[in-house]
């Protein structure tokens, strides 16, 4: 009797793991910011939700808060059986490279950055052609011929965002000066808007008249400092126009939402494919916004001139440089 | 040249004021004998608070009020663990700030559902900048006129109020007789002990300044530079003002300028045209890099001896205790 009731329970175990193994499980790992940010991580979540609400699956999730729980928490999760597994930014890379060689069946996508193993996808943005149309914009709406640009954390990534936005501007008018300043070298540059605040104030005391922001909460500053200075900024990733109406010229928008709504989507009908998705202009995973909120500062002129220099970019016509490719950008 | 002058002594003098309160609050508690850590989470603390009591009430004097509030109430956890129960005074301050890093976030999540955001204030509800009398009268009125309404006109109170909290702190440490007794309570608590003074009122005391200080320089952080309040946005802030304050060796006014010392670099670090100056000298990389950790480096220059002696009160970061 014992020994058929502990049968029928290791079964019931076996079967019971087997369904969990069988079960979609969807997971995320947000990176630091947190998924409220306003910004990067916000607009992951966004998409995770509408999968969500569109399948009803429920997905499990972790936010990051210091940098050795990257590993960890990726672990974990591929331990106890999600699939697929989404991690949030460029700082996840090292971790992922490492979990992902462990669990060799687990599916991963890391979003904005490059893993080259079996079991990854990699999708990473053009930013530099967002940047380049948002920097076309800011040369036609400056009056001044100076426009600024405060970045993040100093390193190639937000270097790529400053190298497009300088050959927008410089695409529109080689006359027009463009102001550069990274907020800092370690994460903390992400998450000071009183720092961001002062950068731009500097820069528009030395006449620029417009500041595109790439620098995650602590470009909430610059966004204020322009509305404080009767000034106007540009915001980054998801649409920031709303943020200070009237005072942000328009947000240099990253599809991540659809990206990661695409990787939920397609692993669960199985068409999740790993290597690289590069999304670009073409395939409407940068863009740039427009609404009632910037509706009037965008004058029907500067709409088609951008629009203009969106297809010469997709005709080729327009070559826009990736920073990234050599760590090197033509302008200044 | 010259308004570029103007202009970066104005970004100095900006920066420079959540130093400069958190700094005195600082001077207050370790004069008394009591180690401060804790600035950074009472920055963190006051800004949140301000920032969503400016929303509730539109006013930003209640988010004043509200920030000084939470700071006295995170200085009198610190006293209570390390005044009174004698617990090691840095382990108290760590907790401080853990605590207020994951209290504003959880709380502002709460209330808001804006991810640790709080709303955006209007004009109304911020310190917004006061124009003196007679600066635009006195503008085109060469180097004094300037320097008038340049530098000095055109601030937030907060600005005004803590370059106030400079003598005023002079004043309390060096010419009250309660200074004298806080200052004798960091030295010599024994000795205090005797002539029938309580050391741990005197703690208490300097701990109620130094959170009402502590807690001022996180609402400038959000209600005054800024109009809102995101996960932390103190960035360090406070132990900068610890190290101003270090290198002012433990003195008002020293730490005043350690404190515009430390934002005018950021400030030259800030300006393009100062920037591509120095450009032409140093490698970028290794400039950035170095302004960024020149606050850090002259406080290890100064603690070290190298200029002057740095000592602390002598009886800091020791619990009273009668029987010892």
């Amino acid at each position: 009797m014992k020994k058929l009731l502990s049968t029928l329970l290791l079964a019931g175990v076996v079967l019971w793991s087997a369904s969990q193994a069988m079960a979609f499980k969807p997971a995320v790992v947000f990176d630091m910011g947190g998924k409220f940010d306003k910004s990067f991580n916000e607009g992951i979540w966004n998409g995770l939700e509408k999968f969500r609400k569109e399948s009803g699956i429920k997905y499990r999730e972790f936010e990051v808060q210091q940098e050795a729980q990257r590993e960890q928490f990726l672990r974990k999760l591929a331990k106890r059986g999600s699939d697929p597994i989404i991690a949030v930014g460029f700082g996840q890379a090292a971790a992922l490279s490492k979990v992902a060689k462990e669990f060799p069946n687990t599916r991963f996508s890391i979003i904005d950055m490059v893993v080259d193993l079996p079991n990854v996808q990699s999708i990473i943005f053009k930013e530099h052609e967002g940047s380049f149309l948002v920097g076309a914009l800011a040369a036609l709406k400056s009056g001044t011929g100076k426009v600024g640009f405060v970045g993040g954390m100093d390193i190639p990534l937000i270097h790529k965002f400053a190298c497009g936005y300088v050959q927008g501007v410089k695409y529109i008018n080689s006359n027009t000066t463009v102001f550069q300043k990274m907020t800092g070298t370690t994460p903390a540059a992400w998450s000071d808007p009183a720092r961001g605040a002062e950068l731009a104030k500097t820069m528009f005391d030395s006449g620029a008249d417009i500041v595109y922001a790439a620098a995650g909460s602590t470009g909430l500053g610059v966004l204020q400092a322009a509305a404080d200075n009767k000034k106007l900024s540009i915001g980054v990733d998801s649409n920031q126009n709303y943020i200070q109406p009237g005072s942000v010229l328009t947000s240099m928008l990253k599809r991540v939402d659809v990206a990661a709504y695409e990787v939920f989507k397609t692993a669960h009908d199985g068409s999740w494919k790993p290597g690289f998705k590069i999304l670009g202009l073409a395939e409407d995973g940068v863009g740039w916004a427009l609404d009632e909120h910037n509706a009037k500062l965008v004058t029907s002129a500067m709409k088609s001139k951008v629009e203009q220099v969106r297809k010469d970019i997709l005709s080729g016509a327009i070559k826009v440089h990736d920073y990234m490719s050599d760590n090197k950008c033509p302008v200044q | 040249m010259w308004t570029d002058v103007l202009l970066i002594l104005d970004a100095t003098l900006r920066i420079s004021v959540p130093f400069v309160l958190a700094a005195m609050g600082g001077i207050f508690a370790e004069r008394s004998g009591v180690i401060d850590f804790g600035l950074e989470g009472k920055m963190l603390g006051g800004a949140f608070v301000a920032a969503t009591v400016a929303h509730w009430t539109q006013s930003a004097w209640w988010g004043l009020l509200g920030a000084i509030g939470i700071g006295i109430i995170f200085s009198m956890m610190h006293g209570y663990a390390s005044v009174s129960k004698r617990g090691n005074q840095v382990v108290s301050c760590v907790a401080i700030n853990i605590f207020a890093m994951g209290l504003t976030v959880v709380l502002a999540n709460a209330w808001f559902h804006m991810g640790g955001k709080t709303p955006q204030l209007p004009r109304e509800a911020r310190f917004m900048s006061i124009d003196l009398p007679f600066a635009e009268e006195l503008r085109n009125f060469p180097i004094i006129g300037e320097i008038y309404y340049e530098l000095i006109s055109g601030h937030n109170a907060l600005v005004y109020i803590a370059f106030i909290a400079v003598p005023f702190t002079a004043w309390v440490v060096f010419k009250s007789s309660f200074g004298l007794r806080l200052r004798a309570t960091g030295e010599n608590p024994l000795a205090v002990d005797t002539t029938g003074i309580s050391v741990n009122k005197t703690r208490y005391q300097a701990l109620i300044l130094n959170g009402i200080l502590g807690g001022m320089s996180g609402a400038y952080l959000s209600t005054a530079h800024l109009a809102f309040f995101v996960k932390d946005m103190s960035a360090g802030k406070g132990y900068i003002a610890l190290a101003a304050m270090i290198v002012g060796k433990w003195r008002p006014y020293p730490a005043m300028f350690a404190c515009l010392l430390f934002s005018f670099l950021f400030a030259i670090k800030d300006k393009p045209e100062i920037f591509d100056l120095l450009k032409g000298i140093f490698p970028v990389k290794l400039l950035n890099s170095f302004l960024d950790m020149s606050p850090y480096i002259l406080t290890i220059i100064f603690l070290a001896g190298f200029v002057g002696r740095a000592v602390a009160p002598k009886a800091i970061g020791q619990p009273f205790s009668k029987e010892k």
